[in-house]
């Protein structure tokens, strides 16, 4: 933004000197810092808080008596943006540290190849295996079930839909996106389990993933299939090529890139799910590595139970749990977006 | 001319099977878009014929009543505090999320240089990255102690809104409070309400922001006059968008709020109850009639995120119908 060049004004203005802009910063902390010296006043965060506010009030005062009142307002709204954006950055920050501190005290290869099988509450030991085959599976039979589906509607929705029927199944896609998980799980619940007597399993859990992961899919790949350029198409159907082919040979994989990131940001975003999987999933402290019979563990379930639990050992388990949680996802998240970066239909 | 398509062989273009072909393609895209159609049906079918029983042998008014206990022996049971829970944490977090989603958008879109805000756009991203059980677990052993301070120091000089009101001890204390989730759903909210806003931020006309600065506007000013009033519906929607999932969040509730049937704006003071979240903690403890009156109040929540994400869709309709109107 070159173009935030001073303001005409500015010519017959005196303007703040970033120097006079530093001092007035340093002397505002410094005298901050002695008020904390000398008052009742302690804390390193009430320090950053009130030093914070005190330096954007004082810059504003300055800035309105110096430069007047339409500067002193935009320093004032540039202060403020800087700190929502401290703002956002610190739970990240605070939230990532500290289970990366609290995960790594766990975290081996024994936890990892090892499952809770004869390991009680009050004791150290135990290991998260089961938990991840369970997520491993669950995810995998969601992602089978709602990728090749969300892939036909958004086809569909692209290609076909162009009537009231396509604009009905648009809106009912994006009704899908706002539904709780844990009325998704609550769905399977009712239909699966209970209506059907099937009883709990992982594959019960998959399919409330699945209902979650659906609406994802198709948004991602109606955006992509719609950047596809017409003049491929049209080259396509010039050489006689029918239509159903050409979607599956032009269409599908010029956006296979952003259909691949897409899954990849909708297989993250469920595999911390726990709410689903704590209603359908049952549980289970052994390896159960088929989804179909039997309740089945998974790592948002593992955490969820140890975080409830009222043994330290539960606890130490449920962190490490969770380190490998969200190692698994950020590694899905990352991917995803170098993917994003290959991606020729669509730069950001 | 008979050669002169050398890329296509002869069996791809030739009649009959091609129309077949389509017609069976065709046929196999419009099922899907027809499961989607039957799997909301069902959601909302299932839902309802399991919580009647639930309904039906309730001794009391489901939705005036406040009280869950034991459902199955009492068969005295209402969401009435559980829908209030659930809307007061919401409105809660939204109430802190907004401003800071709204400022780091902007910042993000008008203030960054470009390198950055592309790191700082996957950054805020990450926030959503974090699993919800995740936050539950955080906001139970780092967060819930680290906001003692701040409920201490909100009663002590705003103590005369009914909001921060209580006894100082409880206050003082540990405590799994309506506070503690409205703190940790402003977190998960905050990337989408932010993504979201950025995104509608970012679709502002260069050409206006450019005219308000030419004109001598200040970069506040040119946000003020020029970024954030076509931008408005959208990013009303975007808080919409933000409150449905707040209203909806389950585990990291259930983790950080104190489990109780009470209706009292004392959000400090330990207690409070989600329907998400109840369901989540209670779902092991119930027999087949508790198991039912939970799903009658998830079919409670369903209904009320609904008409939410709905009311956000309906603001994004009306916005580009106003255009559409305007620049006819």
């Amino acid at each position: 933004m070159t173009l935030a060049a001073r303001p005409l004004s500015g010519l017959r203005q005196s303007t703040l000197s970033r120097p006079t802009l530093l001092a007035t910063v340093a002397g505002t902390v410094a005298a901050s810092a002695g008020l904390f010296a000398l008052t009742p006043l302690a804390g390193i965060a009430d320090f950053l808080v009130l030093t914070a506010i005190a330096v954007v009030v004082v810059i504003t005062a300055v800035s309105w008596s110096v430069e007047g009142r339409r500067r002193a307002v935009d320093r004032l709204a540039t202060n403020g943006a800087l700190i929502a954006l401290v703002l956002t950055l610190l739970p990240l920050g605070f939230t990532l540290g500290y289970t990366v501190h609290r995960g790594l005290k766990r975290l081996t290869g024994a936890f990892l190849s090892h499952s809770m099988a004869g390991i009680g509450p009050q004791s150290p030991g135990g290991g998260i295996y089961h938990a991840i085959l369970g997520t491993l599976e669950q995810v995998l039979l969601a992602s089978l079930i709602s990728v090749p589906l969300g892939l036909l509607v958004a086809i569909y929705v692209t290609e076909y839909g162009r009537n009231a029927f396509g604009t009905s199944i648009r809106f009912l896609i994006d009704v899908m996106t706002g539904i709780p998980s844990i009325v998704a799980g609550l769905f399977v619940l009712s239909f699966w389990v209970l209506a059907l007597h099937r009883g709990f399993s992982g594959f019960a859990g998959a399919l409330a993933l699945a209902i979650l992961e659906l609406p994802i899919v198709v948004r991602a790949a109606e955006e992509m299939i719609r950047l596809v350029p017409a003049s491929l198409r049209e080259a396509s159907y010039a050489l006689g090529v029918p239509k159903w082919k050409t979607i599956v040979r032009i269409v599908l994989p010029t956006a296979s890139t952003g259909i691949t990131t897409g899954v990849m940001l909708a297989v993250a975003r469920v595999t911390g799910e726990t709410a689903p999987v704590l209603l359908v999933a049952g549980n289970n402290n052994f390896i159960n590595g088929d989804p179909f019979h039997g309740g089945q563990a998974s790592l948002p379930l593992f955490i969820f139970q140890g975080a409830r639990s009222s043994s330290n050992f539960d606890v130490d388990r449920a962190w490490a749990a969770a380190l490998t949680l969200i190692l698994i996802v950020v590694v899905l998240y990352v991917a995803a977006r170098l993917l994003t970066r290959r991606n020729t239909l669509a730069r950001r | 001319m008979t050669a002169v398509t050398p890329g296509v062989d002869a069996p791809l273009a030739s009649g009959r099977s091609t129309r077949r072909g389509d017609a069976a393609f065709r046929g196999l895209t419009l099922a899907a878009g027809v499961l989607v159609f039957v799997l909301l049906a069902a959601i909302a079918v299932f839902l309802v014929v399991k919580a009647l029983p639930a309904l039906q042998q309730d001794k009391a008014n489901f939705f005036t009543t406040r009280t869950f206990t034991n459902p199955d022996t009492t068969k005295v049971f209402g969401v009435a505090a559980l829908v209030f829970g659930t809307v007061l944490t919401s409105l809660l977090a939204l109430v802190m999320t907004v401003p800071v989603a709204l400022g780091v958008a902007v910042y993000i879109t008008d203030y960054a240089p470009r390198r950055i805000a592309t790191l700082l756009g996957y950054l805020t991203d990450m926030l959503a990255a974090v699993p919800s059980v995740v936050y539950g677990l955080w906001g139970l052993y780092f967060l819930l102690p680290h906001l003692i301070g701040l409920q201490v120091f909100l009663h002590d000089y705003l103590g005369w809104i009914p909001l921060f009101a209580g006894s100082s001890g409880e206050i003082a204390a540990y405590s799994k409070s309506v506070f503690a989730a409205a703190v940790i759903l402003s977190i998960m909210i905050l990337p989408i309400v932010a993504a979201i806003t950025r995104e509608v931020l970012r679709q502002v006309d260069p050409s206006q922001k450019e005219a308000a600065l030419a004109l001598g506007a200040t970069r506040w000013e040119m946000i003020r006059m020029a970024v954030l009033p076509p931008s408005r519906p959208g990013i009303v929607s975007a808080v919409m968008l933000g409150l449905g999932r707040a209203l909806g969040e389950t585990i990291a509730v259930a983790l950080v709020i104190g489990n109780t049937f009470t209706i009292s704006p004392k959000v400090l003071v330990p207690g409070g109850n989600t329907i998400a979240a109840h369901i989540a903690t209670s779902f092991g403890e119930v027999g087949t009639l508790g198991r039912s009156a939970l799903i009658a109040t998830g079919l409670v929540l369903f209904g009320i995120t609904l008409a939410v994400n709905l009311t956000a869709r309906y603001v994004i309709y009306r916005a580009g119908a106003d255009e559409r109107s305007a620049t006819a």
